[in-house]
């Protein structure tokens, strides 16, 4: 069986379909979200399982890898970051082109885990905006998937503006970034 | 469980006391494993004499650590564990140094592979291996100046705000 | 960025030989490059496609494991230890408990000691099953990494069977395991010794003699057996260049001396001989699983799962509840009221990547005073520089692949 999105809320009638742009932009960004895995530990082990036959990430859209970060929408970020990782982890942040989004997979990257010490960033909102946290030390690839399902809904239900608006520039100079 | 081989064990100790003195080292045994104490001058000198005798031929350095005992005299040390395939047997080499003095002699001319492992110790302890070809931070962020395994070094993560210490009692 | 490039390379300066005369690129590689598989980084000087050397940089995943561990008694560093080589977990936790029972002087049942031997097997099998699928991926042949990873599920649903969990597993406890495997857990491990064998053959069809995958590998990233002593490799990539050193031999543990099996070992240390000696470790591995359920099955008891240590192993919660003699053990062993004794220990097991060693120094109180890990990875990895001097970039990059660099295992 073949697997189509389900079409936005609109008018059709015979031969035509209407709908409001920010409704098409978001079902386009929704179903091709390009993730960029910047996996440092155990969950990146996950994340392969997650990207396996068995779990296939390809169903929702995103099998697409792209290591490099100005073609990805997504970050996803997958195991410990350390203090010495975290300039890395802004820096390929700031080179993802807008619309971006960012998952924080595990316990270490949303708050450090159990490893409260001296040399590990405790969570990675420290320094770069998080849109969804995935619980889990590591998480199942189940929780993965669900991970990427919330940011599917937000990527589907975003307004157009929101990149442009006050609230967002405010949000990324919050994190020093321009 | 190693071997024990106390008829080796027994050698090592008396050729050690022959040739370097009883005054040096001392020696004890930890579980399955000889454990030698020696001074740290001699250091080099019995870990070269045991890689190139003939009979003995420790040659597989398995791993190299620091330890910190604060308080005492001698407080910074490191430890060595040595491995023979010929005998199929492992001894372990201890030697101490005080605060003051961190100077170290190096091993990576015997083992090419101590290299690392003397920049984690030093990344981790402080302790300055002399002649070694490139004695660098390894794990931690360069600009980090403590050395974060001495025992007054704080675990936790300092920049944390959401942790009431009265909960904990501390 | 931490600190720029010029000046590593110029810290490094001494390490970099060459001909001044000619002109060399540098090209970085990390640390999050996908095909390093790991946050490490290199920054290479290169000679057009010829890599003329290579400076390492390591440490984006140091969580401080160390110093973590003398803050925690020796029943919660188990979690620790799983976070260290990630793709084989269980063995680095059976492990850490041998140490700890090579202590605290317990003596293990027969029968936990098979147990604990077919769960080490099955690890060592996923983390070869990883890696050589891994090799495939970097030579070009994605196929294998999809049909190998299914496996790796089966693998990981027998270890949720053990002990509830998949991949970080915090398997077992100082004295034995926490649970008896349940009969599911047999049914999913003899399913499993059926239907890998035939997986493993075809992934072997696939590639061993595969003349791409050949010409990728062989020759690449060769070391001697000497400089690979020189540089402390254990395990598989020891193995490769011809050394047959394995503690699961040399210093037999858990009771590997009751098992016949072989050490395969290969001849030129490079990347193709690195993958036959997994794959042939991970049939041999299969065997002595087999062995050891058959011994299990000729054992009149089935039901021993620990040692009878009641001060170290936590007694079944049905009976702290229940039972006095039980919820005193209960606190004593969360409280770590029970003496341990003074001393210093080193053990070690063969894990996936080779000698894994635990130095342990006890000052008789619940945590450790100082607890040291050998780790392979981080030992081998410094030979890195020497093995891809003068190769092509590509197959730097396969040889870095067929080293198996855990990050974790690497950074500690």
């Amino acid at each position: 069986m073949v697997n189509i999105a389900d079409p936005p809320d609109g008018y059709s009638g015979n031969g035509f379909f209407a709908t409001s742009l920010a409704h098409a932009v978001g079902l386009a960004r929704k179903n091709s979200l390009w993730p960029l895995p910047f996996a440092t530990s155990c969950c990146g082990i996950e994340f392969m399982a997650t990207m396996g036959a068995h779990y296939d990430l390809a169903r929702f859209g995103s099998e697409r890898l792209s290591f490099s970060p100005r073609q990805s929408d997504l970050l996803m970020v997958m195991g410990t970051i350390a203090k010495k990782m975290g300039p890395v982890l802004k820096e390929v942040y700031v080179q993802m082109a807008e619309p971006r989004w960012v998952l924080s997979v595990g316990a270490c990257a949303s708050s450090g885990g159990i490893f409260d010490t001296y040399s590990v960033l405790q969570g990675i909102d420290r320094i770069i905006p998080v849109d969804v946290y995935v619980p889990g030390c590591p998480p199942r690839p189940e929780q993965i998937i669900d991970g990427i399902l919330k940011i599917q809904e937000l990527a589907g239900n975003e307004p157009l503006r929101r990149r442009n608006s006050k609230e967002y520039d405010d949000l990324q100079h919050k994190y020093g970034i321009e | 469980m190693f071997t024990r081989k106390p008829d080796l064990d027994n050698i090592i100790v008396n050729r050690l006391k022959e040739l370097f003195g009883d005054d040096f080292y001392s020696h004890e045994f930890q579980y399955d494993m000889l454990s030698l104490t020696v001074s740290k001058t001699l250091l080099m000198d019995i870990m070269g004499y045991l890689y190139e005798d003939s009979f003995f031929k420790y040659r597989f350095l398995t791993t190299l650590c620091g330890i910190h005992y604060p308080g005492t005299d001698k407080e910074l040390g490191v430890v060595y564990h040595l491995h023979s395939f010929t005998h199929n047997h492992r001894i372990r080499i201890r030697a101490f140094t005080e605060i003051g003095d961190l100077h170290w002699p190096t091993a990576t001319g015997l083992f090419p592979t101590a290299n690392w492992m003397e920049r984690e110790t030093y990344d981790f302890f402080g302790i300055i291996f002399d002649g070694h070809p490139n004695l660098i931070r390894i794990l931690n962020v360069d600009d980090m100046t403590d050395f974060p395994m001495r025992k007054n070094f704080p675990l936790e993560d300092q920049t944390r705000e959401d942790k009431n210490d009265s909960m904990f009692g501390r | 960025m931490t600190e720029p490039l010029e000046n590593i390379i110029s810290a490094n300066a001494d390490l970099v030989s060459g001909d001044e005369h000619r002109e060399y690129n540098t090209l970085n590689l990390g640390p999050t490059h996908p095909a390093t598989h790991g946050v490490f980084q290199n920054v290479m000087h290169m000679d057009g496609e010829l890599v003329v050397d290579t400076v390492q940089t390591i440490g984006y995943i140091h969580r401080a494991f160390e110093k973590l561990a003398e803050r925690r008694p020796f029943y919660q560093i188990t979690p620790l230890t799983d976070r260290m080589n990630y793709c084989s977990a269980p063995l680095n936790n059976l492990g850490w408990h041998m140490t700890v029972e090579k202590l605290l002087g317990i003596n293990i049942p027969k029968r936990v000691d098979y147990l604990r031997v077919i769960i080490m097997e099955l690890a060592r099998i996923g983390d070869h099953n990883i890696c050589n699928s891994v090799i495939g991926v970097d030579s070009g042949a994605l196929t294998g990494f999809v049909y190998m990873f299914q496996q790796r599920e089966k693998i990981y649903e027998i270890y949720e069977e053990i002990c509830g969990s998949r991949l970080t597993t915090n398997l077992g406890r100082t004295g034995g395991l926490e649970r008896n495997f349940s009969d599911k857990a047999w049914g999913k491990l003899r399913v499993f010794l059926k239907e890998y064998p035939k997986v493993l053959k075809e992934f072997e069809k696939l590639l061993v003699r595969n003349r791409i995958f050949m010409d990728r590998t062989i020759r690449v990233g060769p070391i001697s057996a000497e400089r690979a002593l020189a540089y402390g490799f254990t395990g598989p990539n020891l193995r490769a260049a011809g050394v047959d050193y394995d503690v699961r031999v040399m210093n037999p543990y858990s009771s590997y001396e009751d098992f016949d099996f072989i050490i395969p070992l290969g001849t030129n240390g490079d990347t193709y001989d690195r993958f036959m000696v997994r794959q042939e470790e991970m049939w041999q591995s299969l065997s002595i699983i087999q062995q050891a359920i058959n011994k299990l099955e000729k054992m009149d008891d089935k039901e021993t799962y620990h040692a009878d240590v009641p001060d170290f192993f936590l007694p079944p919660k049905e009976q702290v509840y229940n039972n006095m003699e039980a919820l005193i053990y209960h606190f004593k062993v969360v409280m770590g009221e029970t003496d341990v004794p003074v001393g210093e220990v080193y053990h070690c097991v063969e894990g996936a990547n080779g000698e894994l060693g635990f130095y342990l120094v006890s000052d008789g109180g619940r945590t450790p005073f100082r607890l040291h890990f050998r780790r392979p990875c981080f030992i081998y990895y410094q030979a890195l520089p020497e093995m891809v001097r003068g190769s092509m970039l590509s197959d730097a990059v396969l040889t870095m692949s067929s080293m198996n660099v855990i990050a974790g295992e690497l950074d500690a």
